[in-house]
This record gives structure tokens, C-alpha cells and sequence, in this order.
């Protein structure tokens, strides 16, 4: 088990950070997370966020309304109340996503299995069995990093850059999984691919959040055109 | 409802508001206009008939036209402007005839012009605004063609604020969670170097050139993305300094050296390309009281808004003008609603 000593930096004006990694650890997004919804619980007059990210908790407020003494009084609190080491991130809500692992939807599945030493078949199925949580969302809205995977998944990026994934693309390396939100170029291999539009301006959601976990849906190109054209979106799975 | 065409626009026109705030955690930026202070001009001279939103102009505005009479503002950044070829001074209201053509062409001081209209704009609120996002894919750059509609409320042409604007000499900066990772001589350099704000500039943020040797941070470019402040200035691979702005990325890799303060950001958002930055790290006590007092003199430019005192003879229409009627105090706020 990790240690875990989480550390308050006074984030620019208006803002205060807790970090509980200097790196990304299962153990520092757990403790982000759960406390994320400690702090969001406090309600506190002039908060405008309070979020997580791989490794860190944050609140953003108004300093007229609320003073940084105030604000750090308040964190600091909280941060007494567990043991960070320990702590269990809390699951809000379930997700599972239908996605095609045929080789047309997964240009580097078979590259990916050679580095991690199995074959493509059983490594699509342990990541169908995988419930993976949310780490964070970021570079684009509403677009997850997810984790984590078990340990011969631990490939590095590729040293070149994928010139440009689709939408949905199901990128992994380092025990991760980065599910494109937009098209990009990226360094991370592309696996698969989710019957997922992204972020939708216009749509009323769902939308995912950092704790909640999501379920790979293997399926086949039919089916996968069919959830698409119904919207794309992630939909409920039992917790 | 009244139809304000855009005949042809420059390449960043955008209908801005004060953003969207509380969404970083899911990775959208605030946005937002990028000097707001010209949003609290715009409400100042257009009082309860701005609704909070203007057409936002980088660099170069565009050309418009309206099917019905609408009373406009044009603060921010100084641009040429002309209605059906005269000239319209920037820092007033204006009336602005159905049919007329409201030409903006290029920002003659600074980097962001506003038009605002008296009138609520009729687009649908998304994440809680209405501004265009974008990087985000929430609306777009207007282009030649587009029609947006807008239910005009009333407001008074004729109305002025005296320029109070003047370019930034310094621009103030308080430590970022990884200032650390520079050292002091992070810090001496950041203070000693003498920026200049490049072309590579928009509303995710500015890249900022400089003479002599970088720094790096202890930490490398192997940093777990951590989340990012509005104003953040990071050090890229290649030891480019760049200011994240409105739209920027919520989270990055890159360390950050220090953080604009707020009070500077319009400032900031404001220098023209090829101009001069010394920035000048003052305490988080510091940075708050100038924070203060921005939202004070935001609010007490209404007092400052006067009736424009022009030269009978440059007055070609002088008969139309109802030249004694009731008198609005521009001190007296009770005289304004």
C-alpha cells in the first residue's frame, strides 16, 4: 500500500489544490475523488467548482465571498477526517459502451497484444471483464481517461504519433485507457473503437464524471452502426 | 425580433459573454469574452438594455447589416468604424438605422473590439451562457451569411466614456503551483526578461518570444497533467512561454512558471502583437486587492458615462436632433433606469 500525504498549494487567485501524488497512483485518484465529494458536500458559500483530476482534488471560490483562510481551514478539515491511504473511491453511476474490436475498428489491436504478450482475442475479452473507472476527463470536454488495466497492459506509448483517431477511438498504453472525444493525432495505440459520439454541445447528456465506471460492450459492426445512429451515447449499467 | 446580418467577418467574431465557470473538472474551459472590462463598458453605456452579451471582435471586425432600428456600443479595443461611410467614434453609443451598413475594420489600439446591441441576443443558453466556445465546438466563428437575431430593448445613442485605457507596462504575476520546480532563478528571469507577445495568439492563449537563454523546469516534460488556472504561463519543450487564455486546455503537462493575475488579464488579452511584457510577481494579498478594485471601477463606470458634447457643424442632420428635453445626470444613478 501506498502512503499517501496529500499537499495544499493555493491554486492561482481563486483556487486551492490538494495534490496526494506528485504522479498518477490508483490509490492518489481514489483519494481525489472521494475527497472531491467530501468537499462538495461541505456546500460552502462561494464555491464555483470543486473537481478532481488524476491525482488531485481542487476548489475553485470566490475570495470575496469566501477568504483563502476560510477555504483552507475548511479543506484542511476534511483532509483530517480519513486516512488517504486507504480510502475507497465512491461509485455514483455504472456505464457500458457497445464497441467493435473487428480489425477495421482496431488498426493497432494486434501490434498492442504483441507488446503485452497475449493475443487479441483474450486481451479484448479481460478488457470487456474490466470495469474501468474514470480517472479524470480532459484535453477535450467530456473526454475520459480511464484505468486501470492489469499489469501486462503496461505499454508504453508509441514513440511516433498516430496522425489522427476517430471519434470514439479506444486508445491504451500505460494501464490506461484514453477514449477520444474528438478526432486527434496521439501517441497512444488505438484498440478498438466505442459506438460513441463524444461531447455534444447541443445534447442534453449523459455525460460521464471522474469516479464513475464504464464497461467496454464488445459487439459487432452492425450493432455498432445501430447504437451510433440511435445517438451514441454511454448507457446505464447495473452497479 | 430583429435580424442583424453579417455581411463578412474577420477570423475570430464571436458572440461572448462572461463564460461558463464550474466545468473544468469535466474538461471545458470557462471562455468567455477575453477582456470582460469591455462587457462592463458596454453595460455602463447601454444600462438594463445589454443583456450581457456582445459580438466580440479579434483584430478585425466585419461588416453588418440590420433590418430594424437598434441602438449599439462599441467599446474594448479601438477599431475604424463607419456607418454607411461615416465614421463612428469607438467608446459611445450609436443609433443604428434599419438598412444602414455598420462596417468595423481593424483594431487601431489593442487586440479585442466589442459591438454590443441593446437587445437580448436570441441563442440558446449552453452549459449556462451563450458565448461561442470555440475550441470546445459551442457555436463558431461568425462568417459572411450568418443571421442572428436579437429582441431589442432601448437604450440612448449619444452617450460617451472618456478613454481610460491605456496600453499595459507591466504585467503582474503571482507564484503557480510548480513555480518551484524553476528555483529563484526561475523567478529573476521571468522578472528580468523583456517579453514581446507574438503573433501565435487567440483565444486559447498567447505564445510570448524572448532574447537570451530559457529555463526548464526540475521536473522535466514526464509530468502527470495537472489542472490549470486561467492565466497559467507554461514552458513549453522548446522553453516558449505561453499564457493560457480563455479557451485554453483545462488540464496540461507542461510545468507553469507563474500566473497572471486577474486585474492584468484584460490588459494582457489586450497588447497588441510586437508588444512589450515585463511581468512583476506581487503577493496573493496583492493580487486580490487589485482584484477588488477592478470590480469597483468595473461598477462605478456608469458614473462616468456622459452625453457626447459635439461641434454643432459636425452635426449634419442638427434639425432632427429634439435639442432641449429631459436632462439624464450621468452622476445621479437614479436618473438612469
Amino acid at each position: 500500500m501506498t502512503k499517501i500525504d496529500p499537499v495544499l498549494y493555493p491554486l492561482g487567485e481563486d483556487g486551492l489544490l490538494v495534490e496526494f501524488a506528485p504522479a498518477l497512483s490508483m490509490q492518489a485518484n481514489a483519494a481525489a475523488i472521494a475527497c472531491r465529494d467530501a468537499v462538495s458536500a461541505l456546500g460552502l458559500d462561494g464555491v464555483t467548482e470543486v473537481g478532481s483530476t488524476l491525482k488531485s482534488t481542487f476548489m475553485r471560490f470566490d475570495p470575496v465571498v469566501l477568504s483563502h483562510g476560510r477555504a483552507e481551514a475548511a479543506l484542511r478539515d476534511v483532509l483530517g477526517q480519513e486516512d488517504w491511504s486507504k480510502v475507497e473511491a465512491p461509485v455514483a453511476r455504472a456505464w457500458r459502451l457497445p464497441s467493435c474490436f473487428d480489425a477495421d475498428f482496431a488498426p493497432q489491436l494486434e501490434e498492442f497484444a504483441g507488446l503485452a504478450g497475449r493475443s487479441s482475442g483474450d486481451l479484448v475479452d479481460e478488457l470487456a471483464a474490466t470495469p474501468l473507472r474514470v480517472l479524470a476527463l480532459g484535453f477535450a470536454p467530456g473526454m475520459p481517461y480511464l484505468g486501470e488495466l492489469p499489469a501486462h497492459w503496461n505499454v508504453p506509448r508509441q514513440s511516433g504519433l498516430t496522425p489522427k483517431v476517430p471519434v470514439g477511438a479506444i486508445t491504451a498504453a500505460i494501464r490506461q485507457i484514453v477514449l477520444f472525444a474528438v478526432p486527434s493525432g496521439t501517441g497512444w495505440r488505438q484498440i478498438g473503437q466505442a459506438a460513441w459520439r463524444g461531447f455534444d454541445p447541443d445534447g442534453a447528456g449523459p455525460y460521464l464524471s471522474a469516479g464513475d465506471v464504464l464497461r467496454f460492450d464488445p459487439v459487432g459492426p452492425e450493432a455498432f452502426a445501430d447504437h451510433l445512429a440511435a445517438g451514441g451515447g454511454v448507457l446505464e449499467d447495473r452497479l | 425580433m430583429t435580424r442583424i446580418k453579417v455581411l463578412s467577418a474577420g477570423p475570430s467574431v464571436t458572440l461572448q459573454d462572461r463564460g461558463r465557470n464550474g466545468l473544468s473538472a469535466f474538461g471545458l474551459s470557462a471562455g468567455g469574452a477575453m477582456d470582460p472590462m469591455a462587457l462592463a463598458e458596454a453595460r455602463a453605456l447601454l444600462g438594463a438594455g445589454f443583456d450581457g452579451c456582445a459580438i466580440e471582435m479579434g483584430q478585425m471586425g466585419g461588416r453588418y447589416t440590420a433590418d430594424g432600428d437598434l441602438i449599439i456600443a462599441l467599446t474594448g479595443a479601438r477599431m475604424k468604424a463607419q456607418l454607411d461611410g461615416e465614421s463612428l467614434a469607438w467608446g459611445q453609443t450609436h443609433a443604428w438605422p434599419a438598412g444602414a451598413e455598420l462596417e468595423i475594420g481593424a483594431a487601431t489600439e489593442g487586440a479585442y473590439g466589442y459591438l454590443a446591441v441593446a437587445g437580448t441576443w436570441q441563442v440558446p443558453e449552453r452549459f449556462g451562457a451563450k458565448s461561442t466556445h470555440i475550441q470546445a465546438g459551442i457555436g463558431a466563428p461568425m462568417t459572411g451569411g450568418d443571421v442572428l437575431e436579437l429582441d431589442p430593448t432601448p437604450a440612448e445613442a449619444g452617450l460617451g466614456l472618456p478613454n481610460w485605457r491605456t496600453t499595459a507596462t507591466e504585467v503582474r504575476v503571482i507564484p503557480s503551483v510548480q513555480s518551484g520546480w524553476f528555483g529563484e532563478e526561475g523567478r529573476a528571469w521571468l522578472e528580468r526578461t523583456v517579453f514581446v507577445k507574438t503573433a501565435r495568439a487567440s483565444r486559447m492563449g498567447a505564445a510570448l518570444s524572448f532574447d537570451g537563454q530559457g529555463v526548464q523546469s526540475d521536473h522535466g516534460l514526464s509530468v502527470t497533467s495537472e489542472i490549470v488556472s486561467l492565466g497559467d504561463i507554461q514552458i513549453t519543450g522548446d522553453g516558449t512561454p505561453y499564457v493560457l487564455m480563455r479557451e485554453a486546455q483545462t488540464t496540461g503537462g507542461y510545468s507553469r512558471i507563474a500566473t497572471v493575475i486577474s486585474a492584468d488579464l484584460p490588459a494582457f488579452a489586450q497588447l497588441a502583437v510586437g508588444a512589450q511584457i515585463p511581468f512583476k510577481f506581487v503577493t496573493l494579498e496583492q493580487a486580490l486587492a487589485a482584484r477588488v478594485a477592478q470590480a469597483d471601477f468595473a461598477k462605478a463606470l456608469r458614473g462616468r458615462v456622459a452625453p457626447v458634447v459635439r461641434a454643432p457643424e459636425m452635426i449634419h442632420d442638427l434639425l432632427s436632433y429634439t435639442l432641449v428635453s429631459g436632462v439624464v445626470s450621468a452622476t445621479d444613478p437614479e436618473g438612469w433606469e
